[in-house]
């Protein structure tokens, strides 16, 4: 009996090395279906680019939503920030591509420090209100504001500098595309480290029970707000990807709609393991695409059974359906990284 | 033996209802003592307050020479006024060597680190192992705490407790729930807890208590009827009215 607890026990836990090696093999992965979209959509380079930067907010709200267990429906105010101010930014004289996103990441962080201040004095469902207070008042703030943002005309006229002096921003949309791949990968791996470092622990044991680990002698408020603040660079990375790539920013960056959706992009992805934003980002997106240029009108209804079906044959979502059928081909049961 | 921990006049109303009444008693260094009292007593408010998860309407709780009584249940944990919950409050996702760990950089200041690994620290590593080899926890060290028995369980709730190094250490029931072909085991963990240690325990296991505690006290109705050798507490008229039934409801604020 004991042997056989020892050697279940050994089995259960993926060693460091194992998970290493899903980490490197999750990455290249995202490095292989970007190049594989690159060669494929060559005309669709410009709604790519847009996935990667509405994945980039999906992400964001998985940090403090699925790692965290703070509900939002307000976190395109995190991406709307970003993008304004990149877009502002550049409209002023500031073209370099990686100020742009440098810029839109701290806009980001300061809208999060913002949004996590006033969310986390509460809980459940007022903070889902709150959440979406925040977001409806910074939409009539970026359109009352239409001197620096361009109201309900959004803000034109972005002429971004080619990357490292070399690369332009063509029409084609090869240098942003290829340049949003490139800071996907760099926040998915960086993010990574986050959610596996003693914060991430930490992070993970507040949603489950803050009274453990208040017993544990731990401060929980300041850990959210930072994950609230590092949620909000990433969400404004996004918006500055999405500033620079279109050129223009309008005020549906930074409204209720969007943030519902990426808030289901996540749910239908599945929550709390990086790679499900990603592949419900790319799964909503590339339905909408597809199923709009057939039915303009119903797409939204197809989107809503895909949700319901996903909710409740895989609650987990599609991630996880992904996770269970590669984990069986190994025999295997893998854990969250 | 100097005095490590005190409380004094104690005092908790929710509404007219008196759950705590004036409730005192100090513990020196290396204390074995155990609440016990009917249910509905306030044995476990009494925690809640000492650990500041209540604020208590009257009193003071006093550590190290120190009144705590303003602190919050966060800062108390860090003065060495640690507890363990009633029913456990575990990560079910995690394993018993993530929430040693967890515990052990908290304590170090390291938990908020963002870019650090979460194992790879030898030291660490070191520390986590001698706690769970003391409880005998290593075979299932990497097993999701879901999947252990229960007695595993409250074991790493001691575990986790000690891995805070501290103090003062509220025990509240740490064998409820267990099946009693695995009391000794817990047994044995108090057993081997550190002798430096003040130790409070509630529990209902009159065995356990008897083996354990040098010092009984009982709470009945928010108060305390009895202070005294384990000996003597069987035999003392009030505490045999109290767990018959005359003290066993809380009585209104006079």
């Amino acid at each position: 009996m004991q042997v056989i607890a020892q050697t279940e026990s050994v089995a259960a836990a993926p060693s460091t090395g194992s998970r290493w090696l899903r980490d490197v093999t999750g990455v290249i992965l995202i490095i292989a279906a970007g190049l594989a979209g690159y060669w494929l959509f060559p005309d669709n380079l410009a709604l790519l680019t847009r996935v990667i930067a509405i994945a980039l907010l999906v992400l964001s709200i998985d940090l403090i939503t699925g790692y965290c267990g703070v509900a939002t429906l307000g976190q395109a105010a995190l991406f709307g920030a970003g993008a304004y101010a990149a877009g502002i930014a550049c409209v002023n004289g500031v073209t370099e591509p990686l100020t742009l996103i440098v810029i839109g990441a701290v806009a980001g962080s300061a809208a999060g420090l913002l949004m996590g201040t006033i969310m986390l004095r509460a809980h459940g469902l007022a903070q889902l209100v709150l959440s979406i207070a925040i977001v409806q008042l910074f939409h009539e703030a970026a359109n009352k504001a239409s001197a620096y943002t361009g109201g309900s005309d959004g803000l034109a006229g972005l002429t971004v500098s080619p990357l490292f002096g070399v690369f332009e921003f063509d029409l084609w949309g090869q240098t942003a595309y290829l340049f949003g791949l490139a800071l996907l990968v760099v926040v998915f791996v960086v993010l990574k480290f986050i959610v596996s470092s003693p914060f991430g622990m930490l992070c993970r044991g507040i949603k489950q029970d803050p009274i453990r680990i208040r017993a544990m002698g731990s401060f929980v408020f300041p850990v959210l707000l930072k994950m609230f603040v590092i949620s909000g660079a990433v969400a404004g990375m996004g918006g500055a990807l999405a500033a620079i790539s279109t050129q223009v920013v309008g005020l549906d960056s930074v409204s209720f709609e969007l943030s519902a959706n990426a808030l289901v992009m996540l749910v239908l992805g599945g929550l709390g393991t990086l790679y499900g934003a990603l592949v419900g980002t790319v799964i909503f997106m590339g339905f909408e695409h597809i199923v709009s240029s057939i039915n303009p009108f119903h797409w939204m209804t197809m989107v809503g059974a895909l949700l319901i079906a996903v909710v409740i044959a895989a609650p987990g979502g599609l991630s996880g359906v992904l996770e269970r059928i590669s984990g069986s081909g190994r025999g295997k049961k893998g854990g969250r990284a | 033996m100097s005095e490590l921990f005190r409380v004094e006049g104690l005092t908790k109303n929710f509404g007219g209802l008196a759950v705590s009444r004036n409730i005192s008693l100090s513990m020196p260094a290396g204390e074995r003592l155990a609440l016990i009292g009917p249910n509905g007593a306030g044995k476990t408010t009494f925690v809640n307050l000492v650990t500041g998860q209540l604020q208590p309407s009257a009193g003071r709780v006093v550590l190290s020479g120190e009144d705590v009584t303003g602190l919050g249940a966060v800062r108390r944990v860090r003065k060495g006024l640690v507890r363990t919950f009633q029913v456990t409050r575990l990560f079910s996702e995690m394993t018993p060597e993530e929430h040693v760990t967890l515990t052990v950089l908290q304590r170090e200041g390291k938990a908020s680190r963002i870019l650090s690994r979460f194992t790879g620290n030898s030291e660490v590593a070191g520390e986590v192992e001698g706690i769970l080899a003391t409880l005998g926890l290593l075979d299932v060290a990497r097993r999701k705490v879901g999947e252990i028995a229960y007695g595993q369980q409250r074991l790493l709730e001691i575990g986790i407790a000690l891995a805070l190094r501290p103090k003062v250490l509220l025990l509240d029931e740490p064998a409820a729930g267990v099946p009693s072909s695995d009391t000794p085991k817990i047994e044995q963990a108090l057993e081997r807890l550190p002798p430096s240690l003040a130790v409070l325990m509630i529990e209902h296991d009159m065995d356990l208590v008897f083996r354990f505690a040098k010092r009984v006290v009982v709470l009945a109705a928010g108060e305390i009827i009895f202070e005294g050798l384990p000996s003597e507490v069987a035999a003392n008229e009030k505490v045999r009215e109290a767990y018959l039934g005359n003290y066993a409801y809380a009585r209104s604020v006079a």
